[in-house]
Parts: C-alpha cells; structure tokens; sequence
C-alpha cells in the first residue's frame, strides 16, 4: 500500500526579552544556577505576575508576519499541574484565546517549487525551570533560572507530507524569528525547539491517522531523523497488523530512533481556567501599529529585492538573505564598493562565509567588515591584484595585518601590468627551459600551461595573468 | 490610652500626651496580659514594635508627622512581613519567613504605623470561626466561648479586646466584615483592586480583598487612606487616585437612599439580630435617609456559586505549597509522589484539603462547564442585580451575618451550616464591590453588625454613611467588660 505521512509541528521560540514574561529577572542564558530567579520565578506565596511588555510586541510582530490576526483580546490561563520545576504547580499560557490567529508560512523545496504551510496559532506562556537528574549526588537539582523565560508557541496546521517539509518550515521559521529580532534561534539552548505530531495514512483517504508526538527536538537534523524514524515504524507496525497509539514519544539521537514516553489517555488534566492574576490582555491600534512599524524587511521580500536589484539569481540571493546580518553585509560589501553586485555576492557567499565557518563566527565578530571588503575587491576590480593574490590578501586582513591597500603595498603584492617587465620574466622563463621550449615547438601543446606555471613562478604571482597567456603565445612561436 | 480610637491616639501623639513608645508599650502589655486568653495574636514583635515606634517618635519631632504615624496596628498573618514569619494559619507555613513586605505592610510602614505582630486566623483565610486555625481558635472577647468569626478573627479579637487600635484584614467571602460584626467593631472590604494584592497570601484571586479592621469608621477611613492605591506589581489593582476618605466624613445623610434587599431579611435570619439590625435603619431614617425595598433576586445562588469559583482558584494557587521549596516537608520522603502527598497532607488541614478537592474537581474535564463556567455566570447574574439596585439607591443595607456569635466547636463538623454564616457577605465579594460592617447593638450580650454595601469605588461613601451613624450612636465605642 501507498502511505501518506501528515505532520503538524509545535515550535516554541523564547522570545528575546531583557527580563522575563512575568518578573523583572534576567534572561540571560548560562548564569550560575539559581542566581536569576526572583520571587516571582520561585512562585513565593503572595507574589503576582505582571506580563511583559516587549513579550506582547513580539508576539504581535510574527503575527504580523505570517499574516495573521493579531488578537484584540486575549486571555492568560492557568495550566495546573505538579512538578518539582514548576515552582506554582501551574503554567501560565494561553489557551481558549490566543494572542496570535491563523497564519501562513510559505516553505521553498528541494525541487524549487513551494508550499504554503498554515499556522494555527500563537500563544504566549512562561517556560519552566530546568531538572537536573545526572551529576547531582545521586539526588534531582533544580534549576530556576528559565522558569518564567518568555515563549512563543508556534503551533502548524497538519500541512507537511514529509520530514524534509517540516524540516523546511522549520527553518522558515527559524530564519523568520530570527530576522524579527524576537528569537535568537539559538536552538543548543533551547530558545528554539519543536515537538513534531506525526501519522500516517493510505494515500487518498480523507481521514487523519492516529498520531504520535515526539517530543522536544532541539535540531534540523533531529527532527528530519526522528520524523523519517516515527513515519517508518508507524507503517511497519501498521503493515504487520499493529496500531498506533496516540502518546509521547522521545527522540534518542545515540539510537536514532523514538520510544514511548507515556501515553496521552493517561496525561494530565490540565484544568485550564483563566489566570485570575492577570486581566485580559487588550491590544489597540496603537500597540500593533507599533508593531507593524518595527517590522523589518522580511526574508522572501528581501531575496525578491536581492534578485531584481542585483541581478542575482534566486539561489544567491537565497544565500545571501539567508540572515539579515549576511543580507547586511553585502548590501554594505556593494555600497561601499558603489557595484559589482555579483562580484560582492561571490566574495560574500565564498570566501568570506567560509572562514567565518572555520572560525565558527558570527557576521558581529568577523574581523573584517563590509568597507575592507569593498578595498579588496576594488584593488581586484582596477587589475591592481589578481584573483589568486586576492585571497592571499583577504587570508592577512582576516588575520588583522590590515587593509588591503596596506597588505598588497607591504607584501609587494601589486599585480606587474608593464608589458616590458613582463617580456623580462617570461624571456627569463623560456631561457631556463630550453627542453621543454624545443618540445612545445615540436607540437606539445600542453606545455604552455608549463610555461604559464613558470612565469607566474618567477614573478611570485604578480604578473598579470591574461597579459602572460598573450605575451607568452607570443613570445613561444619564436 | 487603649480605649482611645486611632484618631483620638494620633491627636494624643500631636499634642504631645504621650509618646509613641509609650504608647507601643501600652498595647504590648495588654498583649502579654490579655492574648493568652484570646489566642488573637500568633507572632508578636515586641522590640521591633518599640523600635519602630521610637523612629515614629523621632519623625514626629522633626514634624514629619502623618495621622498614622506612631499608632501601633496589627497585620493579618497573611500579609507577607519581611524577615517576621507569616504563617497564613498554617503548618504549611510555620517556619516561613518572606523576603519581602506585602504593599499594604509596606504602605501602612511608610505611614509611620507600628507593627505589633501578626494575627490569628483561619488557616489560609478558609474559614467563618477561626477555628481552622494551625494556632488554636481565636476567642471572642464577648464571650470566651464564641467564635470571633473568620477567617480575620484575630484581628477582629485584638481590636474588640483593644490589644490593638487597628488591624488589617482580607475578605474573601466576609472574612472582615463577618468577624467585624461578630466582635462589635468596624471593618471595611474595598472594591476590588483598591488595596493591592501583592504580598497578601492568595486564596481566591479574584475574590480577595484587604482591607481596615477598628472601632470606627474614622479609624477605618485613616487605614484605608494609607492602605489604597494603584501598585504596578498587582495587574488587577485600580489605577485611579485614593481619595481622602478622613474628609469625607461628615457629609450629611439628608436624601440618603437606602436600598433594603428582601432576600436579606428572610428565612435564616435570627429574630434579635432582625430586630436590632431594623433599629439602627430606624435611625438612618432619622439621620434623614429614605429607606427603599429592593430586590436582589440571585442572592440565593451566591453560596453555591462561590463554592465552585474560591475552591477552584484556591486549588490551583495552594498547588505552590509542594515541599519542594519552602514550606512544611515530610520526613524521608520515599519519592516525589510521596513527598507531595505526604508534605500537602501533613501541612494541610481539613478545610483547607475539602476545599483544594472541590476546586480541583470543578475544574476537572467533563464538569468545568458545568461548574466553574456556570458559577462565573451566576457571578454575572449577581453583579447585575447590584447594578440595578444601585440606579435605584445609593446605598445597600442588611445584616452582616444571619446570628451573632456562635458557640466554639458548634459548627465546626457542619461546613454547610458553617458556610451559610457568610450568606449576606459573599455576594459582595463575587460582585467586587465595597462593604462595610459597623456595630448597632447587641442580641443576647453579643454584638450584632449592620452591613452597608456600595456601588465600586464608593468607599467614601459607605464610610461617611458609617461615621454619622457613629456619631449618634456608641455601640462602637463598647467595651466588653473583661478587657475594658
């Protein structure tokens, strides 16, 4: 039989506040345990939550982008349960009405073709605090700190047919939190992570499957794995006569594969009710217009800008608004230049990204900005340096010796252009190899790249190279 | 100087009769001397009182002097007091100490009042007697085997017994109006969101109120002025100014209209208390008030539905107390289930255990509509018959509570017949508006109170109405004869 695979993801993204949701603790992630969690965070009797401000307009800013309804009115609620980390023995969120209505998020395929993926909802609530069972003496810590930390969640309609789907909405997602300034996408820390619903079905039937959630997903890769894992022992189980469970299931990525975790039936009861702490939230139009207005240049309209401004073709400029920080950058790169856009767009998705990936740095720490980039590339432009000189020179302003100017003047790195100077070398060259020279002139073709070799040698590779392959034609034919 | 009210004290203090020290003093003997009897008080703070009192003393010298400033009160032992433990009534609570003051200590600090000590109360304000008390019962001063009511009857007791000139409370149901009546003082709930929820334990969020416990309604007015106000740390406390209830006073009651529901003078309610209560209406009359009859027709569904919304708010906000982080812990708990169990088990009692089950069972899948959403309808229902009384009325008067006091120990194995005490007092509470309980006699040797309710915000107005009525009248200013 044809199988169907139907995913629907839950994403929840911090949101990148100063303090938290409900208290004026930090957020900062990696302090030492405990240290950044007030009375609020510790739920101390008496205490009371006052929502966040900037939570709210964060919120406000990925409904505006997905194109949702960005709610009037919306309320808090309790979601009540026990657990050591949950220092009130509730959750605040959002449940019957949400902050953020229906969206939609458009997700670009491998096969160039795209897909619109609807969202749900969005909700704010405040995260938990942290239980650490290993390397504790034997006993259970806790760790505060994160309880109260702003989250979003993102919850998708069941649009996605495949794990490579929802591999991709999630990192359209991830880009668009990111490029809002709402998230930091840093998913090693949790401030991005997903629980993925997945069933299966005959391909055709209008019906849904019985689906499992994995929980707590905090990568691409683990997520594409574990779906492809669950879609595969969910057909297997079914084929062999089984039925699937609707429950909570955990990725284990030394195993690569899901187990159960327990089942939904026996869950929690929640008892939802509406936080009576904590007045409806109302938004006017002042509030969202503020928001809209602080909405920056979203990822898909600026790679439409990339492609027509700059002549680009869609997969450069995909790269390249891949960040605004990347998108920033050349911008600069071309301004400072006053051109060359692809030019830019090769040095930026080339060399440059590639050392900031050996250095494991991002664009805010690379040691070489937007302007030395521009020299560089002019000194390549105006025939001062060849391309292979150019990566030497970019190679010394990564490692601080300075601009390009200063480096090529230093080095003597200044491409030779004197036609004379030229004839010198590759008289010189020819001189040194009278072998070969009687070989080529018997018919060797091949040797001239010898030749080429050879000057370029002797010239430390400051000849220019099109005036080389000219003059040497030249010169061989005797 | 323990029979003075709160403004005759701080009109001592300005002209010098006597010092606030002296006066600190004064109340903290009658403490020493007199709480035994009444188990008013579970934590006093004798040299932190002096100490605060001499600062109050000094400030009036540099003639920085407020009308609170010197007066010795006492907290509720809900209200969190940094570094003094608050117990909220409860084992749970027995050795916490919070790092922090509740807006209303903190307020009444800044006004130069001077802590006494902490309360007796019934355990996280669920109680009508105070018999749910981790601390014993409070004793009514009228008669040692009564009820002083609850659940602020310490507080109740120590100004009744003058341990005390004033006291905070918190009314949730009648927590200070029902003790207020039964003890033969004068207690004030706000409106919703007048006085600040921040650092007064939670037990029904969107029900609890602080609020001033005296003799009069002058001193309630002095509290309150300190105690209200906007407080950016408490999201449903009202962002409007506090006006200055001590000048409101004395307006006079010349075209007064009183409204008098029906439901409030019906079945349930003693003969004597009737009688009393009809006399001091009697006199509102002559004071030059109208008396209208009204009808508040959802009245009897207040109890029933206040017994779905408090127990279900209190179960979600006592799922805090878990012994995980503060609080009474289990000896050796054998796993996480057991450390719950046993810790709520051991550091809860029964009222409080009934109440956390019934709320936890409303908000249950399957009967949340059927409870907790209809219960908030019936709330609307309740507020709406307020509403229209008070197009017709400006003020709403009945008895506080159906008897006077009764005997210790007679209700408390009966929580229905016990919950039926708050029935003229939780309507008030699920509307959200401003009540007040002021004395106007006595049935059979123990006082009867008048309950005076107003439209929200209207707090000077129920206090002024209160205060003329005190002006021709001296039941506040009784004694009870044991602790004259």
């Amino acid at each position: 039989m044809e199988w169907e695979t139907v995913i629907g993801l839950e994403i929840h993204a911090q949101l990148a506040t100063k303090s938290k949701i409900f208290s004026g603790a930090s957020t900062a992630y990696g302090a030492a345990p405990n240290t950044q969690a007030c009375a609020i965070d510790l739920g101390l009797p008496g205490v009371l939550p006052v929502l966040n401000r900037d939570a709210v307009r964060m919120a406000a800013m990925l409904g505006l982008a997905i194109g949702a309804e960005v709610a009037r009115r919306s309320v808090f609620a309790r979601k009540n349960y026990f657990y050591p980390d949950l220092p009130k023995g509730y959750q605040i969120s959002q449940y019957e009405l949400p902050v953020v209505g229906k969206g939609q998020l458009t997700i670009d395929l491998d096969d160039g073709s795209s897909k619109v993926i609807g969202i749900t909802r969005a909700h704010l609530e405040e995260d938990a605090g942290k239980s650490l069972h290993e390397d504790f003496h034997g006993r259970s810590g806790i760790d505060l700190n994160r309880a109260g930390t702003p989250l979003l969640e993102i919850v998708s309609e069941p649009d996605m047919r495949s794990a490579k789907e929802a591999v991709a909405y999630m990192k359209k997602l991830h880009q668009l939190v990111v490029y809002l300034g709402i998230c930091d996408g840093n998913m090693q820390e949790g401030s991005f992570r997903c629980d993925a619903n997945v069933s299966v079905r005959p391909k055709g039937d209008p019906k849904f499957g019985t689906r499992a959630e994995i929980k707590n997903l905090n990568s691409f890769r683990f997520v594409e794995r574990a779906i492809e894992f669950e879609i595969e022992r969910q057909i297997d189980l079914i084929e062999s006569g089984g039925k699937v469970v609707q429950e909570t299931r955990l990725y284990d990525p030394d195993q690569g594969e899901t187990r159960s975790m327990r089942g939904k039936e026996e869950a929690n009861d929640y008892r939802y009710f509406p936080d009576p702490d904590l007045l409806p939230l109302v938004l006017d139009d002042a509030f969202i217009d503020a928001a809209r207005a602080a909405l920056p240049e979203l990822p898909d309209v600026k790679k439409q800008r990339f492609t027509e401004q700059y002549g680009l073709s869609a997969y450069d400029a995909g790269v390249l608004t891949t960040s605004r920080a990347l998108a920033n950058h050349y911008e600069a790169t071309v301004a400072a230049l006053g051109g060359e856009p692809k030019l830019c767009a090769n040095w930026v998705m080339g060399d440059f990204s590639a050392f900031l990936n050996k250095d494991n740095r991002d664009i805010a720490n690379s040691p070489v900005d937007a302007a030395q980039l521009a020299g560089l590339l002019r000194r390549l432009q105006d025939r001062t340096i060849s391309g292979k000189i150019a990566k030497e020179v970019f190679e010394a302003m990564w490692a601080g010796e300075g601009d390009a100017d200063a480096i090529i003047e230093k080095r003597g790195l200044r491409q030779i252009t004197d036609t004379s100077a030229i004839e010198k070398v590759i008289d010189d060259a020819i001189a040194a190899n009278p072998d070969q020279l009687a070989q080529y002139r018997a018919g060797k073709d091949k040797l001239f790249g010898f030749f080429v070799g050879q000057v370029m040698k002797l010239s430390k590779g400051k000849a220019n190279p099109q005036q080389v392959n000219d003059l040497l034609m030249e010169k061989l034919k005797g | 100087m323990h029979e003075k009210t709160i403004a005759q004290l701080s009109a001592g203090l300005a002209a010098g009769e006597f010092s606030s020290e002296e006066l600190t003093r004064a109340f903290l003997e009658r403490v020493e001397r007199f709480n035994p009897r009444l188990n008013a008080f579970i934590t006093v703070t004798a040299e932190a009182a002096l100490a605060r009192a001499r600062v109050a003393d000094q400030r009036r010298q540099r003639g920085e002097a407020e009308p609170l400033t010197g007066i010795p009160i006492a907290h509720k032992d809900i209200f969190c007091t940094d570094g003094v433990r608050t117990s909220c009534g409860s084992r749970m609570l027995d050795r916490f100490v919070a790092p922090y003051d509740a807006t209303v200590v903190e307020k009444l600090s800044a006004a130069g009042a001077v802590m006494l000590g902490k309360t007796n109360m019934d355990e996280f304000a669920m109680g009508s007697s105070n018999e749910t008390s981790f601390y014993g019962p409070v004793r009514n001063p009228w008669d040692l085997e009564a009820v002083p009511g609850g659940s602020s009857g310490g507080s109740a007791a120590a100004v009744a017994a003058r341990l005390a000139p004033g006291a905070t409370g918190t009314d949730t149901g009648g927590s200070i109006r029902q003790p207020a009546a039964l003890c033969g003082i004068t207690g004030l709930k706000p409106t919703y969101g007048r006085v600040s929820r921040w650092g007064m334990i939670a037990y029904a969020s969107s029900l609890d109120q602080g609020g001033p416990m005296a003799r009069s309604a002058e001193d309630c007015a002095l509290l309150l002025g300190a105690m209200a106000g906007f407080d950016p740390r408490d999201s449903t406390s009202a962002d409007r100014p506090v006006p200055d209830y001590a000048a409101l006073l004395d307006r006079p009651l010349d075209g007064l209209r009183i409204g008098l529901p029906k439901e409030y003078f019906g079945e349930g309610l003693d003969g004597v208390v009737a009688q009393v209560v009809e006399e001091a209406i009697a006199e509102y009359r002559k004071l030059g008030a109208e008396t209208i009859e009204i009808s508040l027709p959802n009245s009897r569904l207040a109890i029933p539905a206040y017994y779905v919304i408090a127990p279900a708010e209190c179960s979600s906000n006592l799922a805090r107390f878990d012994g995980v982080r503060y609080g009474h812990r289990c000896e050796n708990p054998k796993d996480l289930l057991d450390l719950y169990t046993r810790s709520r088990g051991e550091g809860f009692g029964a009222e409080v255990t009934r109440r956390i089950l019934v709320g936890t069972f409303a908000l249950s899948a399957g009967y949340y509509d059927a409870y907790y959403l209809k219960a908030q309808q019936i709330r609307r229902l309740i507020s709406d018959d307020f509403q229209r009384a008070f197009e017709r009325v400006d003020v709403i008067a009945g008895p506080t509570s159906p008897t006077v006091a009764f005997r210790l120990g007679e209700k408390a194995d009966d929580p229905i017949t016990m919950y039926l005490s708050d029935i003229y007092t939780i309507a008030v509470n699920l509307a959200g508006l401003p009540g007040l309980s002021l004395p106007v006699g006595f049935a059979a040797g123990l006082p009867v109170g008048l309950q005076l309710i107003g439209d929200y915000f209207a707090e000077d107005r129920l206090l002024n109405v209160a205060h003329r009525y005190q002006q021709v009248a001296d039941w506040h200013l009784r004694a009870p004869a044991a602790f004259a």
